[in-house]
């Protein structure tokens, strides 16, 4: 892997960028690999790189069906934070969020995490109190988050409508260090560092079977052949539900279709995240102008990657009633999602009742900000059999009352 | 936008007059029954990639709970009927079968 530096753009700028090469490697799978991680997306390959780098296994495969990073990875609306309630939730959020800030530099391959800030804003009185309880968990957590006035909102989005038709803006919850990246930068250098370590990332490679005997895993067949393996690590979000069935086992998610549009492209008016969920409308600005909006989930289970088009109208009146000035906006895009929602709307990173088989899924609408601190604590997860980070999400949790109740991430505001 | 025929008053409902109920004929486990079953009750649904059977209401409309047939990849439907059966009738069955040939949901075929 040529290393990428101010320097190398010179060189390359200086002979016409001929020596650029391609970021990774397209290699046919071999006939076996100690670890197998299925879903080249951002939790994917943030798994095999952490195994790598973290405990030197790195004869790795990442199996894609499509291609790298073209399912939710590519879909989110790139929001980091980790102002979480819980304390197991926190933990693993805040570990991604930490990870986000060195992470152009761990991977030279800039991800352009921009730590602009997120706010929630408070419209009722719950509300309040709800985000104030969450301030002071979050200080108790070492998660820097604090309880902002009205006054303070307006200074830091001008464009707000403090007295919208519906809700007044009654203060709202900051967290300073959380912000964006570049979505598509997060996979595309977590595929390209992959690669360097020697790691074959396989695309068009869809799974249609996993081998086991005696109980474990021994490798899957897939549509460019058998491929055998010593761990296997599902990481396909809202098809992990498909993968689990092959293998044997169930588990507790539903999928459904997360919706987001993007306007035109506009001039700078907004350097901050703003989330109004009793409204229910999130935005923020992109580098290119373009401002990303988050819309809302299906209230039906469904593999579309489209979402109800009423949606888009509830999104918007949210936001014309928060930001007035984007009601002359044209909307670009829109597009969806499938989200893997869980029973309590925390992520499941767990081993199974099939040995050396283990999932990482369940991120429902909240999966991007969190794409390091989960490839982290899965890699130490398959690697050594156990994480502190991913411990309190076992899938036993359900059986068990074990609950992690994030209401927060009950299919809004990500 | 989802268009489901109400089977009680017939109306072609519109999904935002309509709530969703989650999966169909879930067989309830409440005291007495042993962890496994209820936490499969609670928390294991099919989440099928396809023919899929689920329950309704027609909340802002005759307010009746029903059943529906669905695919969950194209969002066809299949047909509606009633709430008060533990499995689709055989027309529902049979409409499904001439567009999905083989399919399979739970204990039904």
């Amino acid at each position: 892997m040529k290393h990428y530096s101010a320097f190398a753009v010179a060189r390359e700028a200086l002979r016409y960028h001929t020596g650029w090469e391609r970021a990774w490697r397209s290699p046919q799978p071999k006939k076996r690999y100690d670890v197998i991680i299925v879903g080249a997306g951002g939790h994917g390959l943030a798994t095999a790189y952490y195994l790598g780098k973290n405990y030197g296994i790195q004869n790795v495969a990442v199996i894609e069906k499509g291609w790298l990073g073209g399912g939710n990875t590519g879909r989110n609306t790139t929001i980091i934070r980790s102002n979480y309630l819980q304390d197991p939730s926190a933990a693993i959020y805040e570990k991604a969020r930490s990870l986000y800030e060195g992470l152009s530099q761990d991977l030279n391959y800039n991800v352009m995490f921009s730590p602009r800030g997120v706010m929630m804003l408070a419209q009722t009185q719950s509300e309040i109190r709800g985000y104030q309880r969450t301030a002071h968990a979050n200080n108790l957590q070492g998660v820097t988050t604090e309880w902002i006035s009205p006054q303070r909102v307006k200074e830091l989005v001008p464009i707000i409508n403090l007295d919208g038709p519906r809700y007044p803006v009654l203060g709202a919850l900051w967290q300073a260090r959380g912000g964006t990246a570049r979505h598509d930068a997060v996979a595309w250098g977590y595929a390209r560092a992959c690669s360097a370590m020697g790691m074959d990332i396989i695309q068009q490679c869809e799974v249609n079977g996993v081998r086991t005997e005696g109980g474990n895993v021994v490798g899957v067949d897939t549509t460019k052949g058998a491929i055998d393996c010593d761990k296997l690590g599902v990481v396909v979000a809202g098809h992990t539900g498909q993968l689990a069935e092959m293998a044997g086992f169930r588990l507790p998610l539903e999928s459904i279709a997360l919706q987001a549009l993007v306007s035109e492209p506009i001039k700078p008016c907004m350097d901050v995240v703003v989330m109004a969920n009793t409204v229910h409308g999130y935005m923020s600005q992109s580098d290119k102008g373009e401002m990303v909006i988050g819309g809302g989930t299906d209230a039906f289970n469904n593999y579309t990657q489209r979402g109800s088009f009423h949606h888009i109208e509830e999104t918007v009146r949210a936001l014309v009633e928060t930001f007035p000035m984007v009601s002359r906006l044209k909307m670009l895009r829109q597009w969806g999602g499938i989200v893997d929602m869980t029973g309590d709307r925390s992520p499941i990173l767990s081993k199974t009742p099939v040995g050396g088989c283990f999932v990482n899924c369940g991120w429902g609408t909240g999966g991007f900000k969190s794409i390091p601190g989960s490839g982290w604590g899965m890699a130490q997860l398959m690697a050594t059999g156990h994480s502190p980070l991913t411990e309190a999400f076992s899938l036993d949790r359900f059986k068990e009352g074990r609950f992690i109740d994030e209401s927060v991430a009950a299919g809004v505001a990500h | 936008m989802l268009t489901l025929q109400c089977p009680y008053c017939g109306v072609d409902a519109d999904e935002t007059e309509l709530a969703n109920g989650g999966e169909a004929h879930l067989k309830r486990f409440g005291p007495g029954s042993d962890d496994d079953q209820f936490h499969d009750y609670l928390f294991m649904r099919e989440n099928p990639k396809g023919v899929h059977l689920e329950r309704w209401r027609h909340a802002a409309g005759c307010g009746k709970w029903f059943h529906a047939a669905r695919c969950t990849m194209t969002l066809e439907v299949f047909g509606t009927y009633s709430a008060q059966v533990y499995a689709p009738p055989q027309e529902i069955k049979d409409a499904i079968t001439t567009k999905r040939p083989g399919w399979s949901w739970r204990e039904f075929q």
